[in-house]
């Protein structure tokens, strides 16, 4: 298929198609991270994480159109106004599900797998009854639209810098928080030994709702980001959810690292397939890879080790 | 005609009594409102199969998901199908019956469709059903409506390769679609290569093998590449890339849902501006309606090869739209599917009136023919193979989301669900 290009041409598009890569990557990283929280540190498989996402594409469009009205000469700044309002709405959702929900669940993980899957239904049509049946369409600011031109050939677009710059924050800041924060050291007690943890005076119910919250506002800051790539509608967290489920169970559940290293490898992959092969085959071949490899290390490729 | 325009599709090409032979203006300005009398048509006479139509009203089934995912399709519609019932009501009924209708939701899924449609044809035994949005609903319904001799009519464009006689196919079949707006672009806008994209199920596969058959046997240019994405796929960056590397002259894009989203915003990031052309891309798959969620500036510049937009200026559009949002509020937007389903209760009244019967077998026989001057998209005409003769346009996305139509076919086009040398 390269026949008749010249040698910077190929050079251009291999940089690009890298790009494109790590982009998709960023996408990966974001969206699995507060479901590895969730779900590695609590066990709780949170089947409406997709529409935690998406309440923050819909914080973000809101705040876009206040902004728009109210604020106009602000309008370059709204989106990052947007983030840290989509990351308190859907933490304090996810808090107030935890209270409500979840807590109830913890010696049933299978029914928290219910519960969560009726509460995304019915987030789903909550979004349907407030914002209507039809996709929003979210209007950025002029300057993260379009693309770098880095030479001739190569174009980077800028919203793939944004998000991989804010995955980059996002990926720090909780890798600090879970390693070296009091929070942190308590959440990795609970985990390891529930018990124990109680016994030496950790609130195990107050840091299960803060994990739960942490985890859901970050699905919130993930959602608000997508909105400069997908759709923002009623049941658009569908779209993210199988693909952030499997990178989240091939990393292993139970680690951050395990997390990043899955995305990187399934992006990389992926991207690589899509550009020889067409896209469906491109995924076929990668889910066939990921279950080939879940069959002979069920863990995933990173796991802690606990005595049970 | 100023009578004429004040009341949106009024009056209807051609009914039992011919009252087209006088003039359509006059016609409607004369008998349209007053409308057939019940007492004419004795029920006894024009229901002998047992259905829901009583001396006073006719009941037809609406069909469509209003909750899941394609209630974000299918919702303009219903509101259609609903505006069309409550026009035709007030102008006097069908026969001089006032039609109700029940509403059921498919709810996206397909086996509730089909339950749905038993439903409809067993229990309410209503006389004709307008429904169903996506190919698998029609699909899945299609045996409910054969056994129980239900009469569906179906608004949405799609792949063609089927001719039920209980259903008629209000939208365009694939040729309808695509034939037309592939010489338009090779014509005017001398392409020579394509690059074929879609979502990976049954509608963009068969509408792409068409599009491939006609460029490369009948227009004799050049396909560089055709892939497919899986339903919902968000991320587009490789494809793009690989068509910056191919240089088509014309993308020729079939993605449909949130998909559709994600192509358009990273297309636009990845520098591709459409309105310079290079490369224009074509797509049969984006109506105003999708473009709402979109977002405007990312796909300005780009052509859709449609039979309606809310754009088009005609008395009967405009009339359409102004009651439209009149019913549904200003700031709705009406796509191609939209103004076809709009079509359904129309040609179901006109073809009841030409049988001068609600009975099945007979508005199934009278239904070729049928015509309608008052359409939104002008002048169609039922073919006997229960398809629509119509027109194909294309329009150029402008930034406000809505379309300037730029090219339209001289005369209808005939519907060919079945094209020899396409398959």
């Amino acid at each position: 298929m390269f026949d008749g290009y010249t040698a910077t041409e190929l050079g251009a598009i291999f940089a690009m198609q890298g790009f494109a890569g790590l982009i998709l990557f960023s996408v990966y990283v974001l969206m699995a991270l507060g479901l590895a929280i969730i779900f590695g540190q609590m066990g709780v498989i949170n089947m409406a994480h997709g529409e935690f996402m998406i309440l923050g594409a819909y914080v973000t469009w809101m705040t876009s159109q206040v902004f728009g009205t109210y604020l106009p000469g602000l309008y370059d700044i709204y989106f990052f106004v947007a983030l840290i309002l989509a990351f308190l709405a859907s933490g304090a959702l996810g808090m107030a599900t935890e209270w409500l929900l979840i807590r109830h669940l913890y010696k049933r993980p299978l029914d928290t797998l219910l519960a969560t899957w009726g509460l995304s239904l019915i987030l789903q049509q909550v979004y349907r009854s407030t914002f209507g049946q039809r996709e929003v369409g979210v209007s950025l600011p002029d300057w993260m639209m379009g693309s770098l031109p880095l030479t001739d050939m190569i174009e980077v677009p800028i919203n793939g810098l944004l998000v991989m710059t804010l995955t980059l924050i996002i990926a720090l800041t909780v890798g600090a928080m879970m390693y070296r924060s009091g929070w942190g050291l308590k959440v990795r007690a609970v985990v390891l030994n529930r018990p124990m943890a109680g016994a030496v005076g950790i609130d195990t119910e107050r840091t299960d709702r803060m994990t739960f919250g942490v985890g859901c506002g970050i699905a919130g800051i993930a959602g608000a980001a997508f909105t400069m790539i997908g759709s923002t509608g009623p049941t658009a967290g569908q779209l993210y959810i199988v693909d952030t489920f499997l990178v989240v169970v091939f990393g292993g559940a139970a680690s951050l690292l395990g997390t990043i290293a899955s995305a990187f490898s399934i992006s990389q992959v992926q991207s690589f397939l899509e550009f020889f092969l067409s896209g469906s085959m491109a995924k076929v071949l990668t889910l066939l890879a990921v279950v080939g490899i879940l069959m002979l290390r069920p863990q995933g490729l990173f796991s802690v080790k606990v005595r049970k | 005609m100023k009578d004429r325009d004040n009341r949106p599709g009024g009056a209807m090409g051609m009914t039992r009594r011919g009252l087209m032979m006088g003039g359509a203006a006059l016609t409607a300005a004369l008998f349209a409102p007053k409308g057939l009398r019940a007492q004419d048509f004795p029920t006894s006479v024009v229901n002998t199969t047992g259905l829901a139509v009583t001396d006073t009203t006719a009941t037809v089934g609406i069909l469509h998901s209003v909750s899941g995912t394609m209630s974000i399709s299918e919702t303009g519609s219903v509101q259609a199908e609903k505006l069309a019932i409550a026009q035709i009501n007030a102008m006097g009924g069908v026969l001089g019956r006032q039609i109700d209708f029940i509403q059921e939701d498919g709810a996206s899924d397909w086996p509730t469709f089909a339950e749905k449609a038993r439903k409809l044809l067993v229990s309410d035994k209503v006389p004709a059903v307008m429904g169903c949005w996506t190919s698998a609903s029609r699909k899945a319904v299609l045996p409910v409506f054969e056994q129980h001799n239900g009469f569906l009519y179906y608004p949405t464009f799609y792949e063609g390769l089927e001719q039920s006689p209980n259903v008629i196919y209000t939208g365009q079949e694939a040729t309808q679609q695509i034939i037309a707006g592939l010489d338009w672009v090779a014509r005017e806008k001398g392409a020579k290569s394509f690059y074929l994209l879609g979502s990976d199920y049954i509608w963009p596969r068969t509408s792409n093998k068409i599009a491939r058959k006609h460029i490369e046997d009948k227009l004799g240019l050049e396909v560089l590449g055709e892939e497919y994405y899986p339903l919902g796929h968000t991320q587009f960056n490789s494809v793009i890339n690989k068509i910056k590397l191919r240089k088509p002259d014309v993308i020729y894009a079939i993605v449909v849902g949130g998909s559709n989203v994600a192509f358009y915003k990273q297309l636009n990031a990845a520098g591709i501006d459409l309105t310079k052309e290079k490369p224009l891309l074509l797509t049969i798959s984006v109506t105003e309606d999708e473009i709402d969620g979109i977002g405007g500036e990312n796909i300005v510049g780009a052509y859709a090869c449609m039979k309606y937009f809310q754009s088009l200026d005609n008395p009967n559009n405009l009339a359409f739209v102004k009651a439209f949002k009149e019913m549904w509020g200003a700031d709705v937007v009406i796509g191609d599917v939209t103004q076809a389903a709009y079509l359904g209760p129309w040609l179901w009244k006109a073809a009841v009136e030409r049988a001068g019967s609600f009975d099945v077998d007979k508005v199934r026989a009278a239904s070729p023919g049928i015509e309608l001057t008052t359409a939104p998209e002008g002048y169609v005409k039922v073919h006997e193979n229960h398809h629509l003769w119509s027109k194909t346009r294309v329009g150029r996305a402008r930034p406000d989301g809505q379309y300037d139509v730029v090219f339209e076919t001289a005369d209808l086009v005939e519907p060919d669900p079945f094209p020899a040398g396409y398959q």
